[in-house]
């Protein structure tokens, strides 16, 4: 009973929030619905027994890409009035293949038959913890697709950084090799002043 | 009793809010990189139900993967959005075909 209830919870607060992201005028707000959806996915997949998807949808999702999304919302002055310009014109043109689309989808996803591996009805429960069964898995049998999504993420962490680096004219950065370069006799020199004659600069 | 179908339905469901958020917001790159967020949302619920209805761990490591690629992507669409805004003061994608060379 709880946990039809939960799931029914969850699964409202994953789709209300979802079709709030799309219809916000505020894109901040838009942000924040798309938190909320992500929190509550995570939830289902609690329910399904997949805990570290979940934990990992909250960290990556919600701690990483919306922040993310927060701060390039916040950072760039766009005016988004004049981007809605078009929402009230193309909405019959988008509602009706998102309708066609769900009635394909809802269709295809109902009606197969499933083999005796697949019953649909309960959930299988595995010998050993999700995390350890998870664990053995990608460092074992998918090791090389793990190194390689490791690899994806540098690529596009080096890829942010060069689109988004520019080099400024009118900023004085530091110039480490003229510093290096710099010797002692280069930058003092030894006088020795008479009474009363003071420095010359 | 919750089944495989219930949560099919709901990743239908968000798959097509996602749809249906690029269909509308033609305009606002930030809200069209928010619906390809919600579109691979619903791939990941769909893979970790199979996973667990079918008790096979591999939907679960490719929803892990799925994961991955949606960070890099978001990184990367936000910093290409981010040097188009500086060069064009603005996001509005109609004026993306102005680019040439």
């Amino acid at each position: 009973m709880i946990a039809i209830l939960a799931f029914y919870l969850f699964a409202t607060f994953t789709i209300v929030p979802a079709i709030a992201v799309i219809f916000a005028r505020n894109p901040v707000h838009s942000v924040l619905w798309l938190i909320l959806a992500f929190f509550n996915a995570a939830g289902l997949m609690l329910l399904l027994g997949a805990e570290f998807i979940a934990m990992l949808v909250v960290i990556v999702y919600v701690g990483a890409v919306a922040v993310l999304f927060l701060f390039v919302v916040m950072m760039l002055d766009i005016d988004f009035a004049s981007l809605r310009s078009g929402f009230t014109k193309n909405l019959p043109f988008g509602l009706i293949p998102a309708v066609v689309l769900l009635a394909e989808i809802m269709i295809a996803g109902l009606s197969w038959k499933a083999g005796p591996g697949l019953s649909g009805r309960h959930i299988v429960q595995g010998s050993q913890p999700n995390i350890v069964a998870l664990g053995q898995l990608l460092y074992s049998r998918y090791l090389f697709a793990f190194e390689l999504a490791g690899l994806i993420l540098l690529v596009a962490m080096i890829g942010a950084i060069v689109l988004t680096h520019r080099s400024r004219r009118d900023t004085r950065p530091q110039n480490v090799a003229k510093q290096n370069a710099r010797r002692p006799e280069d930058a003092t020199r030894m006088t020795q002043p008479g009474v009363g004659e003071g420095m010359k600069l | 009793m919750i089944g495989l179908a219930h949560y099919l339905t709901v990743a239908a469901i968000l798959f097509t809010i996602g749809v249906l958020g690029i269909f509308l917001n033609r305009r606002n790159v930030i809200l069209m990189l928010m619906a390809i967020e919600l579109i691979l949302l619903a791939v990941n619920i769909n893979l970790v139900a199979f996973s667990a209805y079918l008790g096979d761990l591999t939907g679960q490591v490719l929803a892990m993967f799925v994961l991955t690629v949606a960070a890099a992507e978001a990184a990367i669409g936000l910093a290409i959005l981010v040097i188009f805004f500086r060069r064009r003061g603005s996001i509005a994608v109609d004026d993306v075909n102005r680019m040439h060379g």
